[in-house]
């Protein structure tokens, strides 16, 4: 089975991924750090958003209220949902502006205008 | 005080990104059992001690998340009293009524969307097709569990976690017209006041829907289905791990309502929940109160903090 070099912009990190796994499960299984957010691993949440920059890949159908027809045409796509078909360049998608996001208990916030200032890409800060 | 008005949670409307990998869930996983299928091609299945033809309904679409939730009245009589006075309130917009028979085995229904964005409808009528556990005819010296379940198999269809913006509003329209009574809230330390997520029952349970405020409209956490017992959830643990299902967290024990749970995710991201335990709820219970502070222990108990996925993952 052919296996592909997935390599995250951000952080260099490369991981490999065969044609039948999804690229969140490979880089959960490979990476320790959490450099993609996982969410339903399904297709439904988004969270997990990646903009692939270079590669051929094929996906699985992922839920428009979550990655829309224009995203998707842009690269923009769900790592749970992403095959590899050639080796890949990917960059984490701040997906989690949709949402307030949860950080640790002692220094979660309510509040609303969190949302319009988060730019989290799913690592601890 | 008798259980009259809104009884309880009735059905369930999912989104599933593709059908049969749904059904495989939640017939073969989750062990509900098909009911019925319509021309529009929505699937019904309903857990094994529900009397009415289906309480969860499933149609393949575009978007993951939750198309509706229903809700069983005690009479006809109720259902045109609610719906009135849920037009009366103001607190409800795009109401109106649905005929009898466009959902399969179902009297009228009135829908309406809440200040929170979820499509909510009242019935008084589904046709029965009962638990399988009579020996004798229908419900006359019935077992107390029938033959060839399957999966998880928990009884019932319990309740809904919900996610919107105006939460004050939908909690005034559950309370106020629809006589639910809240049986806990968290709210903020610093302005407890200001609510930040309402556990509303309209019977003697901890809740039959909850909703928590987040800056969005009409977003699905999850549809929870009730288990006898904790053994019942580690076993059903153990068949998601068996299963290859994705779990979201558990087993643990909530906080609020005290309830027994392991989380996990449908083929689609749609959230389940299978619980168990919890207190019998009576309307004189003094409502329960947690701060934003101690949201950790109040949702995951053991854990004592929130994982990433609770307030950020929703369909």
């Amino acid at each position: 089975m052919a296996k592909h070099r997935i390599t995250i912009v951000h952080t260099g990190e490369v991981f490999a991924c065969d044609e039948e796994d999804n690229v969140l499960h490979a880089a959960s299984d490979q990476l320790r750090r959490k450099d993609i957010p996982i969410g339903c691993c399904n297709g439904g949440c988004g969270v997990c958003m990646v903009r692939v920059t270079a590669g051929r890949y094929v996906t699985r159908k992922m839920s428009r209220a979550v990655c829309g027809e224009e995203e998707e045409a842009s690269g923009c796509v769900l790592a749970c949902k992403l095959y590899p078909r050639s080796d890949l360049t990917i960059e984490v998608v701040g997906k989690m502006v949709r949402a307030i996001v949860a950080r640790r208990s002692t220094s979660f916030s309510f509040e609303f205008k969190a949302t319009t200032q988060v730019t989290n890409t799913g690592k601890e800060t | 005080m008798a259980l009259t008005g809104v009884l309880r949670p009735g059905h369930v409307a999912i989104r599933v990104l593709e059908l049969e990998p749904a059904l495989k869930h939640y017939k073969d996983v989750l062990g509900l059992v098909e009911t019925g299928r319509d021309d529009k091609d929505r699937v019904f299945l309903k857990a094994w001690d529900e009397h009415d033809h289906h309480s969860v309904i499933l149609r393949e679409a575009d978007e993951a998340g939750m198309d509706y939730m229903g809700w069983k009245v005690d009479s006809p009589a109720t259902l045109k009293k609610l719906a009135g006075d849920i037009e009366k309130s103001g607190l409800a917009t795009d109401t109106g009524w649905l005929a009898a028979g466009e959902q399969l085995k179902t009297g009228e229904r009135f829908r309406f969307t809440t200040p929170t964005g979820h499509v909510m409808e009242l019935f008084a009528h589904k046709d029965y097709v009962g638990n399988g556990c009579g020996t004798d005819g229908p419900n006359v010296n019935p077992d107390p569990w029938p033959d060839g379940l399957k999966g998880i198999s928990p009884s019932r269809f319990d309740h809904c976690l919900l996610y919107g913006d105006d939460l004050d509003g939908t909690v005034k329209l559950f309370t106020e017209v629809l006589g639910f009574t809240v049986s806990e809230q968290i709210v903020t330390k610093a302005d407890p006041d200001f609510m930040i997520g309402a556990f509303l029952t309209c019977s003697n349970k901890a809740h039959d829907v909850a909703f928590i405020r987040q800056p969005v409209k009409g977003k699905f956490h999850h549809a929870s289905f009730e288990l006898g017992s904790w053994e019942q959830v580690l076993k059903a643990s153990d068949i998601l791990s068996r299963t290859k299902t994705k779990i979201d967290i558990g087993p643990t024990r909530h906080g609020i309502t005290r309830g027994e749970t392991v989380y996990f995710f449908d083929p689609s991201g749609n959230r389940n929940e299978v619980f168990a335990g919890g207190y019998i709820h009576y309307p004189d219970k003094p409502v329960i109160t947690w701060y934003d502070e101690t949201l950790g222990p109040a949702i995951f108990y053991h854990d004592r903090e929130l994982n990433e996925a609770f307030l950020s993952v929703f369909t």
